[in-house]
């Protein structure tokens, strides 16, 4: 067949097409063709890709930029479906800047899941950093501005930390193979690589750069964002650190963390993003556990969360496009006016709250049903509890208080068909996969042997949640969102750098004048003095001593002062003049 | 909806899953808590007002700023 034959890599459609976009920036409707036919002819590539392709050989290091198993496919296979659904939801965005981020931030992604060697990761990984943070920035407002500063200088920081990890390894085992590596055989350097992959997957306290920028991202940018960073960070995990003890535990308690905050959280997109913490928690954890059927649960939450967090994003921005509103103490009461979007984010929200039918159950439970086979009676009861939180925030909370609760007679209307398009898609993948768990089971690493549908997962699913429902309808007074804003460890570095600033201004400041002028009084004099002690010597003495060369000297510089003009060109031209001089003299003799 | 016909709904759904957690007790149990019928039904209830309590109360005595805290200086 011709497609098992010709293929290109899948980063290269994204990028290419980063490329074509300028070049149309006046003929909207070839744009538009542009930005559904990439995703779509990577979305039908990654099937013809052989087993390893695109090794070269640089400056004595071997490149792998792909490398095909069933580990990158699932990923592969759900990073260009969620790279189309995006772009259906982003059609009608007008910037050509913004599609070029975001294609540029999914290629980022693909190169660093198809990458076998740790140089080619690092690549990748700095062109997610800072494509996604474009993202950001087109929201063109202060806070976004800001947030995206933070955003950069925090990822900035965690791919010097996988760079350094890079380094080491390189140096400890001069090989630089992307591989799993084993407990037993860990070093600094293999720490070091996982903390700046545990930084991009957001585990506290290295988290809050997620929180603090998704919800300032554009209504579009949000979707693709948190889609991509966190779960490529859950790949590399996955790929290299199964097994390792840390990663369960911060895992587990991750899915909490996570949960608390989207419990006090005002703002919806803030309380998706805490979610986002959550859910990558469980995945964290399956790595962590490293049992196959945990690994299963990871890759398969991964897929499953990729759709269903996209679509709550979905909906949570139409609702922030059509009305300009985010926080749930200035909405309520939509559900006349935006039906559609209603209906969308209650899926998601059931998704992810892991009901019967839906991608959530099938996936999740697996996570779960690892720790509870590998007897992790600690971890398995938190992530348990945190899908109790999930549901009380997430399926109930945010659609109560932006569609129901009380009437704020903010004016709607639907958002515009592309993005209920796009909602529609995702809705479909969140109960197709709930129906028919085989199709996504197929593609995980591991065979699997796994069945969610028995009478008593069932059953034990819907009391837990129908009594956390219960626990909402009585307890809702109190959890009316208060219009704050958190802290979180971003304190640190937020505030901490109005520390380091007001140091730099004040005492900093104040002791530099203060050397300064002690220097002018009391330095200056004494040198000047000293100085002209010395020159009085040098000119007279020992000038006197080597027959007056030097005044002879003074008096030629005095002449050749005249030849100088002052004018930068031509004291440059004279250099280039006096170099290519000397190089035909070194050339011909 | 009216405040009754709603709690008349909320009451059976209630019945309805203290049934089934008595139909489907759990065939492999693990742990000793896993052989409790209605287990789950604790579980859900009193987790989700353990969440709300905490972090609630947590926010409230240390989280919750002002939501111009970081624009002040």
């Amino acid at each position: 067949m011709l497609s098992s034959t010709i293929f290109l890599h899948p980063a290269s459609y994204f990028i290419i097409g980063a490329f074509l976009l300028p070049l149309f920036s006046r003929v909207k409707i070839a744009q538009k063709v542009i930005i559904l036919i990439v995703p779509l002819l990577a979305f039908w590539q990654i099937h013809a890709l052989p087993e390893s392709f695109g090794v070269c050989h640089l400056m004595g290091f071997e490149l792998t930029f792909g490398r095909v198993d069933k580990l990158t496919y699932v990923f592969l296979h759900v990073f260009t479906l969620m790279a189309l659904i995006g772009a259906v939801y982003c059609l009608h965005v007008k910037e050509t800047g913004h599609h070029i981020a975001a294609f540029l931030y999914v290629a980022g992604s693909l190169g660093t899941t198809l990458a076998g060697d740790y140089l080619t990761i690092f690549i990748f990984w700095e062109l997610m950093a800072f494509a996604s943070v474009f993202l950001i920035w087109y929201r063109k407002k202060k806070r976004s501005i800001e947030a995206g500063y933070r955003y950069l200088l925090v990822h900035t920081a965690g791919g010097l930390i996988l760079l350094a990890g890079i380094f080491l390894r390189y140096q400890n085992c001069h090989d630089l193979t992307f591989d799993r590596i084993l407990v037993e055989g860990a070093t600094t350097a293999d720490y070091l690589i996982m903390v700046g992959f545990m930084l991009n997957a957001a585990v506290p306290p290295i988290h809050a750069w997620l929180p603090d920028a998704y919800p300032e991202a554009t209504v579009c940018g949000a979707v693709f964002m948190c889609a991509f960073t966190t779960k490529t960070a859950v790949y590399v995990l996955a790929r290299a650190f199964p097994g390792f003890e840390m990663l369960a535990i911060m895992g587990a308690i991750m899915t909490l963390y996570g949960v608390g905050y989207a419990v006090i959280e005002n703002d919806a997109r803030r309380i998706l993003a805490y979610h986002i913490v959550s859910q990558v928690g469980y995945m964290v954890c399956g790595i962590g556990i490293g049992t196959a059927l945990a690994i299963n649960g990871a890759c398969a939450h991964a897929y499953a969360h990729i759709l269903y967090k996209a679509l709550l994003f979905m909906g949570v921005g139409a609702v922030l496009e059509m009305t300009g509103k985010s926080k749930l103490n200035e909405l309520g009461g939509l559900y006349k006016r935006m039906p559609v979007a209603l209906f969308f984010t209650v899926i998601g929200g059931i998704a992810i709250s892991g009901f019967p039918l839906t991608s959530g159950f099938i996936s999740k439970s697996m996570i779960i049903a690892g720790a509870g086979a590998d007897h992790r009676v600690i971890l398995m009861l938190m992530l348990s509890l945190a899908a109790v939180g999930t549901f009380l925030s997430v399926g109930i909370k945010l659609p109560y208080f932006i569609w129901f609760g009380k009437d704020s007679g903010v004016k709607a209307k639907e958002a515009p068909w592309n993005m209920n398009l796009a909602m529609a898609g995702a809705a479909f993948m969140c109960i197709f996969l709930g129906i028919y768990p085989e199709y996504l089971y197929r593609m995980l690493p591991f065979a699997c042997d796994y069945h969610p549908y028995t009478a008593y997962h069932v059953s034990e699913t819907l009391q837990i949640l129908g009594f956390t429902g219960l626990g909402f309808y009585l307890m809702v007074k109190y959890l009316h969102p208060d219009p704050k804003s958190n802290l979180d460890v971003d304190w640190f570095y937020r505030k901490g750098s109005l520390a380091f600033m007001w140091c730099a201004c004040k005492p900093i400041s104040i002791a530099n004048d203060w050397i300064g002028e002690v220097y002018r009084t009391v330095g200056l004099r004494f040198t000047m003095l000293v100085a002209k002690a010395l020159s009085w010597f040098d000119w007279e003495g020992i000038d006197w001593a080597v027959d007056g060369s030097a005044k002879g000297v003074v008096k030629g510089g005095d002449q050749v002062r005249a030849l100088q003009t002052g004018k930068i060109q031509q004291y440059i031209g004279g250099a280039v003049a006096a170099l290519m001089i000397v190089l035909l003299v070194i050339v011909f003799l | 909806m009216n405040p009754t016909k709603l709690r008349l709904i909320m009451l059976g759904l209630i019945l309805l899953l203290f049934l089934l957690g008595f139909a489907f007790p759990n065939p492999h149990p693990h742990f000793w808590w896993q052989k409790i019928p209605v287990f789950d039904i604790f579980f859900g209830f009193f987790g989700s007002i353990l969440i709300i309590v905490l972090a609630k109360w947590i926010g409230h005595k240390w989280l919750l700023k002002d939501k111009d805290y970081y624009d002040h200086d």
